[in-house]
């Protein structure tokens, strides 16, 4: 298990702070540009947004200067990037939501900006009493308790919500959450935790077909669970995309973990069996896949179902244009559910292509320094989680805005940082803490040739060589 | 462990990039197909942010343009035409529940901005950053014509057109009744929705341009001119071959004779020319000729006259006319004389007079004179076009002395037609709609002076002011009469 040294790491607190005001700075200029379009002049809670959101992020990197010094200075600024521009497009969309009165009125920005800083805390929560990754493992089985009940909770009677047609939530009080979100965390540590300890067993070769090595058939049981954990998730919740990801992560957490690819050619076989499967069984799949092939059909367009919200999306999309019609100035509410699932389309129709690709460029720095951190770290355990928290984070993006593009059919996931969603935020910031608390083990530097007292052994070797020559001097003759 | 994870990366890689590429795609397509869609709102909506290009009559009148408001809309679309216009300009509402219709909808790429035509336009607005503004659509119609067109028709309902013959140009296009078009346009979507709910329930369906549309005509007496040029062109009848003329023709395998109008007698002797049925309008002596034809003989020349060709515009949509198929040699009699299924619009007959009146030559005819950006300079300027020759040089002469007979001749059906100064010809029609109806009646003329030559088609619904005692002689003809006397005045 070899390690990529950070040739001469340096802390990067100082860029860290200097991008993070960049990032900051973008979001407010968002954020202000909204209103003046819409309404002619700066927002109403322009000093609370930008002094709390400011506050809460040069907190967390002062923590960082405090508790992790060595982590990773790039995250922290693009997390807050994201962040930041999607509050600015959920109050743009808030904005128009009033005007045309269509306010659902339960104040989406207002909302969202409380959970972001419940994310931020809890990030903040999660660096401090952290110390070190590698404790988690210790609750490698708790965690896996952890994550099963969230995944089951919503299914409880009387806790547990149905809404647009999946049972993911549930409501305590006044609070609605999803706890799949955080069950995603949970399970991620008990996969590291699991497979780290039972790599060498489940790498065994076993039987050989079509020139492919095979797994030994007794491990396939965790596999097999996982599986089955997911399609459970897909029958009973009808949540596809929380299934694919389980699943996802499994298989390819269980690929780094073993070396074998032969694990990844079954994952996806299993996986091609169960959507299949789905197809099948449920109209909703059934619905979801012919909007994303026929979505121009008269007939799906107008279906309840159908593939209306897509087609608006690519509307929004395609009036953006190259460079968009600038914030405030196109018509992204037109497309249902622009807030949430289609808040891509919304902000590629306001920012254009220019802001779009900016955008997945920023998720591609981020989710890339994850996998540098997998690189970097020396233990197996935060190797496995920082691939698994990394890929988390990009398969969400990719499902969410695959579906907007029609590169793959729609399926339900929230877009990590931008779209509404508390549960969903208030996870991907806890994903941002474990990256960074795994990338201060990365890139702190080992105990160092400089800082080991040398003397002695220096001394030592010195006193072995004067030995070494006064016996020679006293082999060779005058 | 590292080689997988790179690998994981390297995955993860290409995913985004797949959705960089798909974006692209999208946002970035040359053919733009997706905001062209027709169900994309976007475009309207954008459409009506932008100022609209105005909608100009010959010599300059405003027809339509778009004010600076200040509500959501940014212009408010104003029809100084109104009433008088309303088929041509036809209108663009708020709402897309009211669909865009006319030169609106048919020059929509002009008026905003957006045609090819308009493109060094756009280019200019760039370079010195002035707010981009739809081009001008410059019409055929002269108002002094259309006005005319107008008062003629009077209260009654139905349609009239006048054609250049040399060119193809619309010079009058009026459709009544006909609706107000500035009550489409407010910005009420609510407003809009329900003026336009209103318009179309009307029985008397004000929203038609009947001139083009609608539920089309029987065309009575004025189809004789296509079964006279179909009698012509078969080289087996010239203008003075004797047609039988009885005072009712029995027809073939049916227990019915057709009778001519008001069981009158065309001619003692039950024989008469081609050219004297034509005057008096014979329809026992066109019955027999329609037999004697047969009806592929017919069909084929309604053809080339533009008889059941889908696809003109011009550019507003025009419905194809229809002449009948597969029938009997008693339902080929009724044809021949414009009844049984004959279904026309009065711009098809106003072409079969143009036809006659160019020598045989049939121009496309066309409303848009030309395509002007926001500076009113022209960026594309409409050329005539021929259409068709449906009739040879000697049939038409032949078909225009006939005509002219029409007008000049005292027992001639068209002789209210005439007017003082023009050579004009002319055929009636009264077309029977049901037992005990009022007719439809028609004039189809053609008026020629000063080196001129002007086709026009007038149809009065339910005989017009004169009710079941209406013919295209009384009612349409002075109509006829008029319009010409404005042509050449």
């Amino acid at each position: 298990m070899a390690t990529v040294l950070p040739a001469g790491a340096k802390p990067g607190r100082w860029a860290e702070l200097l991008l993070l005001v960049c990032a900051l700075g973008l979001s407010f200029f968002a954020y202000a540009q909204v209103a003046l379009a819409v309404t002619g002049s700066l927002p109403a809670q322009m000093t609370l947004h930008c002094g709390g959101f400011t506050a809460l992020a040069l907190a967390a990197h002062l923590i960082l200067r405090w508790r992790a010094p060595y982590a990773d200075p790039v995250i922290l600024p693009v997390a807050v990037l994201l962040n930041g521009t999607g509050l600015a497009m959920i109050y743009r969309l808030a904005l128009r939501y009033q005007e045309s009165g269509l306010d659902p009125g339960w104040g989406i920005a207002p909302r969202q900006l409380i959970w972001t800083g419940i994310g931020l805390v809890a990030a903040v929560v999660t660096v401090v009493w952290l110390r070190d990754h590698r404790s988690l493992r210790r609750f490698t089985y708790t965690a896996m308790l952890l994550g099963l009940c969230g995944l089951v909770a919503p299914l409880v009677p009387g806790i547990g919500v149905r809404s647009y047609g999946a049972q993911i939530w549930i409501r305590i009080g006044p609070m609605s959450l999803q706890p799949a979100e955080l069950s995603k965390i949970a399970l991620a540590v008990f996969f590291a935790g699991y497979l780290v300890a039972r790599r060498d067993a489940m790498a065994l070769a076993g039987p050989k077909l079509l020139g492919l090595q095979l797994p030994r058939l007794r491990d396939m049981g965790p596999l097999m669970a996982a599986w089955l954990v997911s399609v459970g998730v897909l029958v009973f919740e009808r949540d596809l995309g929380t299934s694919l990801l389980l699943f996802g992560l499994f298989v390819v957490m269980l690929y780094v973990a073993t070396n074998r690819p032969s694990w990844i050619v079954m994952g996806l076989m299993l996986f091609s069996g169960g959507v299949l499967a789905a197809y099948r069984l449920f109209t909703h799949v059934q619905q979801r896949v012919e909007g994303w092939l026929n979505p121009f059909d008269p007939d799906v367009y107008d279906k309840v179902g159908g593939s209306y919200q897509l087609v608006q999306g690519l509307f929004g999309l395609s009036n953006g244009g190259l460079f968009g019609t600038g914030l405030g100035r196109g018509r992204p509410d037109i497309t249902p559910l622009a807030y949430s699932d289609f808040i891509f389309a919304a902000i590629g129709e306001e920012l254009g292509l220019t802001g779009v690709i900016a955008l997945i460029l920023a998720y591609l720095v981020l989710v890339e320094r994850g996998f540098r951190i997998a690189l970097g770290v020396r233990d197996g355990f935060g190797k496995l989680l920082a691939t698994g928290l990394s890929f988390i984070l990009a398969f969400q993006f990719f499902v969410v805005v695959g579906g907007v593009t029609r590169v793959i059919p729609l399926t339900g996931l929230v877009t990590p940082f931008l779209a509404y969603g508390g549960s969903a935020l208030l996870a991907n910031w806890i994903v941002v803490a474990l990256l960074l608390r795994i990338s201060d083990g990365a890139r702190r530097p080992p105990p160092a040739t400089s800082e080991i007292d040398l003397r002695p052994v220096l001394e030592a070797e010195a006193a072995r060589q004067a030995k070494a020559r006064a016996v020679t001097e006293a082999v060779r003759p005058p | 462990m590292n080689r997988e994870i790179r690998r994981i990366a390297l995955v993860v890689t290409a995913m985004l990039l797949s959705l960089m590429v798909a974006s692209s795609m999208i946002q970035f397509s040359p053919g733009e197909p997706l905001r062209a869609h027709p169900k994309n709102e976007r475009t309207y909506l954008n459409s009506l942010d932008r100022q609209r290009g105005p909608i100009i009559a010959l010599g300059g009148d405003v027809l339509a343009r778009s004010d600076k408001i200040d509500d959501d809309y940014s212009y408010q679309r104003v029809y100084v035409g109104g009433e008088l216009y309303a088929p041509i300009t036809g209108y663009i509402a708020v709402t897309q529940q009211v669909a865009t219709t006319g030169l609106e909808l048919l020059e929509n790429e002009v008026l905003t901005g957006t045609a090819d035509s308009l493109f060094w336009t756009r280019v200019e607005d760039v370079l010195t950053g002035r707010k981009p503004t739809g081009g001008a659509v410059e019409v055929t119609i002269d108002p002094a014509v259309q006005q005319a067109a107008w008062d003629a028709l009077g209260a009654s309902q139905g349609a009239a057109v006048a054609l250049d013959v040399k060119t193809g140009e619309i010079m009058a296009m009026v459709s009544k009744p006909t609706f107000d078009p500035n009550a489409l346009a407010a910005h009420d979507p609510e407003a809009a929705l329900a003026a336009f709910t209103a318009l179309e329930a009307d029985p008397a369906h004000p929203l038609y341009n009947r001139v083009i549309g609608g539920d089309l005509y029987a065309p009575g007496s004025t189809f004789k001119l296509i079964t006279a040029a179909a009698a012509l062109e078969s080289g087996q009848f010239k203008a003075d071959s004797l047609l039988e003329a009885p005072d009712a023709l029995e027809l073939p395998n049916t227990n019915v004779t057709l009778p001519n109008f008001g069981d009158s007698s065309c001619a003692a002797s039950g024989q008469m020319t081609l050219a004297e049925a034509m005057v008096v309008s014979c329809n026992t002596a066109f019955g027999w000729l329609g037999m004697e034809l047969g009806p592929h003989l017919i069909a084929d020349q309604a053809d080339k006259f533009g008889f059941d060709q889908e696809g003109l515009q011009i550019p507003l949509y025009v419905t194809k006319s229809v002449f009948p198929r597969d029938m009997d040699q008693a339902q080929t009699a009724q044809a021949a004389i414009g009844q049984f299924n004959d279904r026309v619009t009065p711009l098809q007959m106003a072409m079969v007079a143009a036809a006659v009146a160019g020598g045989g030559r049939m121009m496309k005819p066309h409303l848009v004179r030309s395509e002007r950006d926001a500076d009113l300079r022209v960026v594309d300027e409409a050329v005539a076009e021929e259409l068709d020759r449906p009739i040879s040089t000697a049939t038409a002469a032949a078909l225009k002395d006939m005509m002219v007979q029409v007008v000049e001749s005292d027992q001639g059906t068209g002789r209210r037609a005439r007017v003082e100064g023009v050579a004009v010809g002319a055929k009636t029609g009264t077309a029977e709609t049901l037992k005990g109806q009022p007719p439809d009646v028609w004039t189809v003329a053609f008026g020629e002076a000063q080196g001129r030559s002007v086709a026009v088609a007038v149809v009065v619904e339910d005989g017009g002011s004169m009710g079941l005692d209406g013919t295209g002689g009384k009612v349409a003809a002075p109509m006829v009469a008029s319009i010409l006397a404005a042509v050449f005045r």
